[in-house]
């Protein structure tokens, strides 16, 4: 048997740390270790396609407040207490700013959902303070590449992840010949571009790319009905013979407008469609319900990918202070980052982080926004450490160098 | 045709008179199965509520104990009229559930609740309701009564809880997900099973530590499909038996050794175990092949596979 190198199981929990676990609850109880977690978040949201997936104002700090009362839920027994402080930033703020403060209140883990470049701003804040930065919000490979930093755990799956999850199920149909439709913000151009590399790794052809140069994509009002209805034929007439169109549009343009309405009855994927994604409410398997049930009667909302994110975030961070016995932030990040360490997050498998660029490995569900239809990395796509890491940048082709 | 004859008369001697009946509960169809085990075949199908789980009988054998978890109840059915005579209160959720030895009361985890619930079952009330770990899931008691053992899926612990005062006493972490508790008849040791970590954790119940850690390589598969769940040990202790999940197998462990002796290979996503009251029999739900295996245990080997409802969970067998 293949020994899963990554996350060995077996020896999850070494011999010399077996006299610890086993905690008294009647002893006198000393004051509890205060674990402070911070959470930085982007306070602008763009508009979407669909009134559904409108985003709610507390979009993935739900997650991050349930895992808190999870972990709070097992410091009882271990006299751990883990307090969530929250600071919601505007795009024009300064982050760096708001982690100084953290900082000074003894904070040493910060959950983020910001873009690149303020995430590479608050790293080199964050460096000053000793302070561990937890990603939930940015999916960019060159933070994980090039732009890797030593004190950056991404929780948020990297584009390449997504898109080798999605493309490993499209070989797996065989459905092997892709249109490629993409956006015109930068962002779409590097999601355009990480499709191109599943292809290529998968065996999937690209026959065609288009381009959707609008921007600010008008939003279906009273007459936008009747002009998506004739746009989206046109936009995608005239094509080679192909299997699926594949869609890269993160700012939610275009593509939610693209399924029923193709010129050809191509099914529609990746921005629409069948979608890559960290979560889906649907998900019940793997002991999903409880955590879906949990999150609706604590928010009165359906869990999403981005509270997802952040609860998985903020339960490494119990999991790592449960399992060491310590408050200490630096003691919690260094337990987080050995080999042995794993999370489990209602997905069948536990996760871990890659040591060569920080990335937490993780199945990824495909949704079609009604049902969970498949889970990635698919039958036979196989790895000599563990199949999640077919998913996303693998050790001998990273440009990371953590110092 | 002698040897036809032969075969079907030592057949026919081999089946002695036990008469037991065993249960299923079956999640997907909100059914329970009646299995006659002198046929070896399913001779009733009962209506129950949603999402049947956890369930057991009580001592003199006249009402399955059923957790309808999608009802928030427990049902009563009396095993003489297949009919659901009654419910307990069980708190949100219900999932598993374990009866004191002494009968009563039943010890109830609330998965969504992060709470045990203790009911009397005489008076169908609630007695006492105690705070326990994330997703509580797994119930034992200990065979002298004294302690009780709860397993959390999130919080990663068994929870030991005290009889008389109902208190947790103390918690020991073992690895990521543990689902079922089970003591050994002689009391030495509770087993606590881990589904993500895919290892057993042994227990001493007095000191609260962890001694031994089974983990369960099967040549040919992957780590992550072996996910450890029922654990029932024969009456002597000698064996332990380990159903796997997902592995479809169910793993035989010396418990002098803490070694895997053999794994028999058994029907789909295999979850609980129940052993007949003479021994000679365990019997495993399979999940999504919708059937029951039977062991010889004896033998070790597989001798039978009985068709049930829709993904069948639970299984309990009569003690009469």
């Amino acid at each position: 048997m293949a020994a899963r190198l990554g996350l060995n199981r077996r020896t999850l929990i070494s011999r010399s740390m077996i006299a610890l676990l086993a905690v008294p609850t009647s002893r006198a109880r000393a004051e509890p270790a205060v674990i402070k977690v911070g959470y930085l978040r982007w306070a602008v949201r763009r508009p979407t396609i669909s009134l559904l997936d409108k985003p709610a104002s507390d979009n993935g700090l739900a997650g991050a407040r349930l895992a808190m009362s999870d972990n709070n839920t097992t410091g009882r027994f271990l006299n751990q207490q883990f307090d969530l402080l929250d600071v919601p930033i505007a795009a024009a703020d300064d982050a760096a700013q708001a982690l100084e403060t953290l900082a000074q209140q003894g904070v040493g883990l910060i959950v983020t959902d910001v873009p690149a470049q303020s995430l590479l701003a608050l790293s080199a804040a964050a460096a000053q303070h000793q302070v561990m930065l937890f990603d939930v919000g940015a999916p960019d490979d060159a933070l994980r590449q090039e732009q890797c930093r030593a004190n950056v755990i991404h929780v948020a799956p990297s584009r390449r992840m997504l898109t080798d999850a999605l493309g490993q199920y499209l070989v797996w149909k065989k459905w092997t010949r892709w249109v490629l439709a993409y956006g015109a913000h930068p962002e779409d151009a590097l999601l355009a571009d990480a499709y191109r590399q599943t292809a290529k790794r998968f065996g999937a052809r690209i026959v065609k790319e288009i381009q959707y140069k609008d921007t600010d994509g008008a939003r279906q009002t009273d007459s936008g009905v009747v002009q998506t209805q004739q746009q989206m034929p046109v936009f995608t007439q005239g094509l080679p013979d192909y299997d699926v169109l594949v869609t890269a549009d993160e700012n939610e343009v275009f593509a939610g407008y693209l399924p029923y309405r193709t010129w050809d009855a191509r099914p529609v994927v990746g921005s629409a469609g069948l979608r890559a994604v960290t979560w889906d409410p649907s998900s019940e398997s793997w002991g999903g319900a409880q955590v879906q049930d949990r999150f609706i009667r604590m928010f009165h909302r359906r869990m999403t990918p981005l509270d997802m994110q952040a609860w998985t975030a903020s339960r490494m961070i119990g999991e790592a202070a449960n399992r060491s016995g310590t408050g200490d932030a630096a003691t919690i990040v260094s337990f987080m980052k050995k080999p042995d360490f794993a999370v489990a997050a209602y997905k069948g498998e536990p996760l871990s982080i890659r040591d060569w660029d920080l990335q937490v490995r993780q199945p990824i569900l495909l949704s079609d926004g009604r049902n969970v239809v498949s889970v990635s990395p698919q039958p036979g796509f196989l790895h000599q450490v563990t199949d999640l890491d077919t998913l996303g940048v693998d050790r001998p082709e990273t440009k990371c160098k953590l110092s | 045709m002698k040897r036809l004859i032969a075969a079907t008369l030592a057949l026919a001697a081999s089946q002695p008179a036990h008469a037991f009946t065993a249960y299923t509960s079956n999640e997907r169809d909100n059914t329970i199965s009646v299995i006659d085990l002198d046929q070896m075949k399913t001779v009733r199908t009962i209506p129950v509520g949603q999402r049947p789980r956890g369930i057991t009988i009580t001592k003199d054998g006249k009402y399955l104990l059923l957790c309808a978890s999608d009802d928030d109840t427990i049902q009563m059915i009396d095993t003489t009229t297949f009919k659901v005579t009654g419910t307990l209160p069980s708190g949100p959720d219900p999932e598993l559930f374990a009866l004191h030895v002494s009968g009563n009361p039943l010890y109830v985890s609330n998965e969504n609740d992060a709470r045990v619930t203790v009911i009397d079952v005489n008076t169908r009330k609630v007695v006492a309701e105690i705070p326990t770990g994330v997703e509580p899931e797994g119930m034992a008691v200990s065979p002298d009564g004294q302690t009780i053992v709860n397993t959390s899926e999130t919080t990663n612990m068994a929870h030991f809880i005290d009889y008389a005062s109902r208190k947790p006493v103390a918690s020991t972490l073992v690895d990521a997900r543990p689902r079922d508790a089970t003591f050994r008849h002689d009391g030495a040791e509770v087993w606590v099973s881990s589904e993500l970590g895919g290892t057993v954790s042994v227990i001493d119940p007095k000191t609260h530590q962890l001694t031994h850690k089974i983990a369960f390589p099967v040549q040919g598969l992957r780590g992550d499909q072996i996910q450890p769940e029922d654990i029932q040990f024969t009456h002597d202790d000698k064996l332990a038996f380990v159903a796997l999940g997902p592995a479809n197998r169910v793993a035989v462990v010396d418990t002098a050794t803490y070694q895997v002796k053999q794994y028999l290979l058994v029907g789909q996503r295999v979850w609980h175990l129940a052993f007949t009251p003479d021994s000679k029999y365990l019997l495993t739900t399979n999940g999504l092949s919708n059937d029951v295996s039977v062991v010889d245990v004896a033998a070790l080997k597989v001798v039978k596979s009985i068709p049930v409802g829709r993904m069948p969970w639970g299984v309990v067998v009569s003690p009469k």
